[in-house]
């Protein structure tokens, strides 16, 4: 119900204050009464809920958040790599 | 790299991801020596908790209480009644969001209505009512307005446009609730668990995040307001259970991507012009919270269908069965599973209490996907 779905605007109607926007290859139209004037463009990030567009969604922050998971997911990797050269470096009969 | 509007779905979805928060939180959780209980306040968490079967990447020590987050779910019957009897005006076609058609009141549901004869609607947007009231001249519309803060401007924008139009066969019953003073209620029971929020983030794309810096303060409960999908949640829940490891009690904000400290001051403006606070709400399962719901301002009456109508809605509160348990699952004290009928005569195809009938509802969340506990 409070759920907003995000969404990539493709076409401005600024007559109608409307928005056509994208949800993962669906298009509907979409109210800008919420948003200040200039404040959306074609190609931007914006979240949508019930028919209205109710925020952007910030570009920098989402990858800023992308790049900080794939670093997480490095160092335990290689944290992972790591526990497993030592497991192998005690394993008694290696090699021989 | 540049944002595709693939990695805001598969990237904040992803398992691997998931998996290393998972460990962090394993890792911090072990220099906590008490359980913490973590209460998501918003039915969306609950619903992207169960789905994504989060409880059972928690370790031991961090649990979840489900909070009373959906605006279906705390609707009380008398209100279900109010809209059952507006329903039923032979001139009158009442519309609706949500899974607000299916929740049985006391006569029965909006579903109930409509198979007697009544014109019911059930609508993607709000806007949807200008369409229908062009169309139906002769007829009333009522716009069921229901939701937290999320939804709150999209009625007054409707509003805004009906009075602007000139239009006089929208109507409004406003059933519209905020979530900080609902938080307030619960953590000041006595028999309160709760040890940290889950802030909904919707509310606060609205609001700001600004509305839940008492809590740490005042309180001395932190928050984290956390997006919606499970990479989202499980950073959230790395982030509470941190501050805790740390001793810190602050408030985060986790989905920085879509929330900010103010929100969106248009739609609060707009929200402010054609609303004000209501003395009370009765919250099914909590009961009386001051200063909880929302009321036309007076100089809208003529727009508002609780005021127009006043003489022949019911006014008397009406409780819930006896034997649901929402009351208690809405303040954290109990789960779904403990309801004695829970999935046996209570289940989302015939529901007896309001948390099995929205899907954000946590007993039908906890029915649709597993009781996995
Ligand atoms: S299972 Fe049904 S009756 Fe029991 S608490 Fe949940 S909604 Fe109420």
């Amino acid at each position: 119900m409070c759920l907003s779905i995000p969404s990539k605007v493709v076409k401005i109607d600024k007559e109608n204050n409307m928005a056509t926007v994208d949800t993962m290859g669906v298009q509907r139209d979409a109210s800008l009464v919420l948003m200040g004037e200039e404040d959306v463009r074609v190609g931007d990030f914006v979240l949508l809920h019930i028919g209205f567009i109710m925020n952007k969604i910030d570009e920098e922050d989402a990858l800023l958040s992308l790049e900080t998971y794939r670093q997480i997911i490095e160092a335990m990797d290689e944290e992972d790599k790591q526990r497993a050269i030592l497991e192998a470096d005690e394993c008694s009969n290696r090699g021989e | 790299m540049s944002l595709q509007l693939k990695n805001l779905y598969d990237d904040f979805r992803d398992a691997k991801t998931i998996k290393a928060f998972a460990q962090i939180i394993k890792e911090d959780a072990k220099k906590i020596d008490r359980n913490i209980n973590i209460m998501e306040v918003c039915g969306g968490h609950t619903h992207t908790i169960m789905k994504y079967g989060i409880l059972q990447l928690l370790p031991k020590n961090v649990k979840f209480v489900h909070g009373p987050g959906c605006p279906v779910c705390i609707m009380p019957k008398e209100r279900i009644d109010h809209a059952y009897v507006l329903a039923m005006q032979s001139d009158v076609i009442l519309v609706t969001l949500g899974d607000m058609i299916k929740v049985p009141g006391s006569n029965g549901s909006l579903q109930d209505a409509r198979s007697k004869g009544a014109d019911v609607r059930f609508v993607y947007s709000p806007l949807d009512c200008l369409k229908i009231a062009s169309e139906n001249p002769e007829k009333k519309v009522i716009f069921f307005a229901i939701g937290f803060e999320t939804t709150t401007p999209m009625t007054a924008a409707l509003l805004n446009a009906v009075v602007n139009k000139s239009i006089h066969n929208i109507f409004f019953y406003i059933n519209h609730v905020t979530v900080p003073e609902a938080m307030v209620a619960l953590i000041s029971d006595k028999e309160c668990n709760i040890n940290a929020f889950l802030g909904p983030a919707h509310v606060s794309v609205i609001s700001g995040s600004k509305i839940y810096e008492e809590f740490p303060r005042d309180f001395h409960m932190p928050v984290v307001v956390s997006g919606f999908e499970p990479v989202d949640v499980m950073q959230s829940i790395s982030m509470l259970v941190k501050q805790f490891a740390e001793g810190i009690c602050e408030l985060e904000v986790e989905y920085k991507r879509a929330v900010t400290r103010d929100g969106n001051l248009k739609a609060q403006a707009l929200i402010d012009k054609y609303f004000e606070k209501a003395q009370n709400f009765r919250w099914r399962g909590l009961g009386d919270i001051p200063k909880s719901g929302l009321k036309l301002r007076a100089e809208f009456d003529a727009y508002n269908a609780e005021v127009i109508y006043k003489d022949i809605l019911p006014h008397e509160p009406i409780d819930d069965h006896k034997l649901c348990i929402c009351g208690d699952i809405l303040k954290g004290k109990a789960n779904p599973p403990e309801c004695k009928i829970f999935g046996t005569a209570c289940k989302p195809t015939s529901p007896i209490g309001s948390c099995m009938v929205s899907s954000e509802g946590a007993c039908a969340a906890y029915y649709k996907y597993g009781n996995l506990l």
